[in-house]
């Protein structure tokens, strides 16, 4: 135990005191270690790391200290926890209970006012330069971040001070890691993403609009069993549910390989199961784990509904033109055209061309097609 | 109301397949290869799998069941089978409420899930210590 644990410990309300290592509590509450292995199996699906790996997570697990949690939300609609409070694996329980100290969340804590913030104080004093830090929503800029205020402080305040004593920086949903919504034209408030702000933190960005919720338990869940961030992607985003885009492990690949594609919402390809790619489906550019882990348990992904991808996981994909309209040119920022149909028809014969030219050379050399490689 | 209480049923046509499930026999079978030739034991995770609807319920059928099934409960209850095929066992663990929380495929002898764990040995071996106290003084 060390000197910062003492204070919040004696007034932490917790069942399981602060200091004790995700072992100590499990093994209180009579969890066995079979038990254990079963959800560190779970943990490591939803890291999408090797299944092989779940004894090596138990073992570094058990002695994982819980870490002290400070969510802050900003210009956001609260979807991101609705995402999170519907996570299925590990609960919300668990994950707050036994994996981490979740010390202010002003949605979810029972105080309220000055009790509230001055948890939230506490847990700054005492964790200082340990606590990890979550931001969900964009931060105001414009007349001095007037926009959003928390306690009569504006979100711009709260960021700075609070990011100082931050291990690390989680920007939950495409609003905290790229601006989303609120940045969209014309930005009335000048939202920005929290790493246009704070330069001198690591920060990991979960985007997604909202972002599913095992990836944010699966990065929470990361950080405790390796005791620091993921690798990340050039846009801060971790590889391992962000390295490989909605396209790549999409079940309607095959389709788009032969050049099937559906070219209305009720036509013989759609009740087919084909491609949406000509219906404006933002699968080819767009990086998340969605394809794979799905929505609500498993059940399905907006592609599998019959509906292309929004894009929602890529800055600027609300600016970007119609969901409807079908990619040009896809690299980041996102680009479409008006005429789906004109740029669909000769994307499905040219880029199936191009991808098999594509695949063939990147599979001699070990590396992946990009997308820019797919619509040469 | 869960999701999988809504009464939708996916379709499992014959025809409407690409081709997943065959990649994915074709995999378990060169790793029951080594496991048959030096033991090597390895696990798939069928949660990181696009699977198309249906396919999964086609791989379930394609599998088949064995002479093995176990039920654990353990912060909520894992279904263990032996496949048709000796040495394929599917293991699904569930969450409390219902929910799959992970779901694989591990090509081995046994799944280690079954086998008592040393630490819960030695907790249980004190229990039984406990006990045996307790018969002596009665």
């Amino acid at each position: 135990m060390n000197d910062h644990d003492a204070p919040i410990h004696e007034k932490n309300s917790h069942e399981f005191p602060i200091h004790e290592t995700l072992g100590d509590s499990l093994a209180q509450q009579g969890i066995s270690r079979r038990a254990f292995l079963k959800f560190c199996t779970a943990m490591a699906s939803l890291m999408a790391l090797p299944p092989g790996t779940a004894t090596a997570i138990a073992e570094a697990l058990v002695k994982a200290k819980r870490p002290s949690v400070i969510w802050l939300s900003f210009q956001e609609c609260t979807g991101c926890t609705e995402s999170l409070t519907r996570s299925y694996s590990p609960t919300l329980e668990n994950m707050i209970f036994n994996m981490i100290s979740l010390d202010y969340h002003h949605t979810l804590q029972a105080a309220s006012g000055y009790g509230a913030e001055k948890s939230r104080e506490d847990a700054m004093k005492n964790f200082f330069g340990k606590y990890l830090l979550v931001v969900d929503g964009s931060i105001p800029m414009n007349n001095g971040g007037v926009y959003s205020t928390i306690a009569g402080r504006t979100n711009l305040d709260l960021l700075h001070e609070v990011a100082k004593g931050a291990a690390a920086i989680i920007a939950v949903g495409t609003c905290a890691s790229f601006g989303g919504i609120p940045n969209a034209k014309p930005n009335p408030t000048g939202a920005v993403a929290v790493s246009d702000i704070i330069k001198d933190k690591p920060i990991i960005n979960i985007s997604g609009c909202p972002p599913i919720p095992a990836v944010i338990t699966g990065v929470l869940a990361h950080y405790l069993t390796f005791g620091g961030l993921p690798e990340l992607d050039d846009l801060g985003r971790p590889k391992s549910f962000y390295g490989e885009t909605i396209h790549d492990r999409c079940y309607r690949r095959p389709f788009y390989d032969q050049g099937k594609f559906a070219k209305t919402f009720d036509d013989e390809g759609a009740r087919n199961g084909w491609c949406l790619f000509e219906l404006g489906c933002k699968g080819p550019v767009t990086h998340n784990a969605c394809a794979t882990t799905k929505w609500n348990g498993g059940t399905s992904f907006p592609i599998e509904s019959g509906h292309g991808c929004l894009g929602c996981s890529e800055p600027h994909f609300w600016d970007a033109g119609s969901f409807y309209s079908a990619l040009s040119m896809p690299a980041s920022p996102l680009k479409y055209v008006a005429g789906a149909a004109v740029a669909g028809a000769a994307a499905g014969v040219a880029v199936s061309i191009g991808n098999r030219i594509k695949k063939g050379t990147a599979k001699s050399a070990h590396q992946k097609a990009t997308i820019e490689d797919l619509e040469k | 109301m869960k999701p999988q209480t809504i009464p939708i049923y996916t379709q499992t046509e014959a025809d409407y397949s690409v081709g997943n499930i065959r990649a994915l026999l074709t995999e378990i079978a060169a790793r029951l290869e080594r496991l048959a030739n030096d033991g090597t034991s390895a696990s798939i995770d069928l949660n990181s799998l696009p699977f198309a609807p249906g396919e999964y319920e086609r791989l379930r059928h394609a599998l088949g069941k064995g002479e093995v099934s176990a039920h654990i409960e353990a912060i909520g209850p894992s279904e263990i089978t032996e496949t048709r095929y000796p040495g394929v066992w599917w293991v699904t663990h569930y969450n409390v409420e219902g929910d799959i929380v992970a779901d694989m495929l591990e090509i081995t002898t046994a799944p280690e899930i079954l086998s008592s764990q040393p630490d819960d040995i030695r907790s249980g071996l004190a229990l039984l210590h406990i006990q045996l106290k307790e018969e002596v003084q009665q």
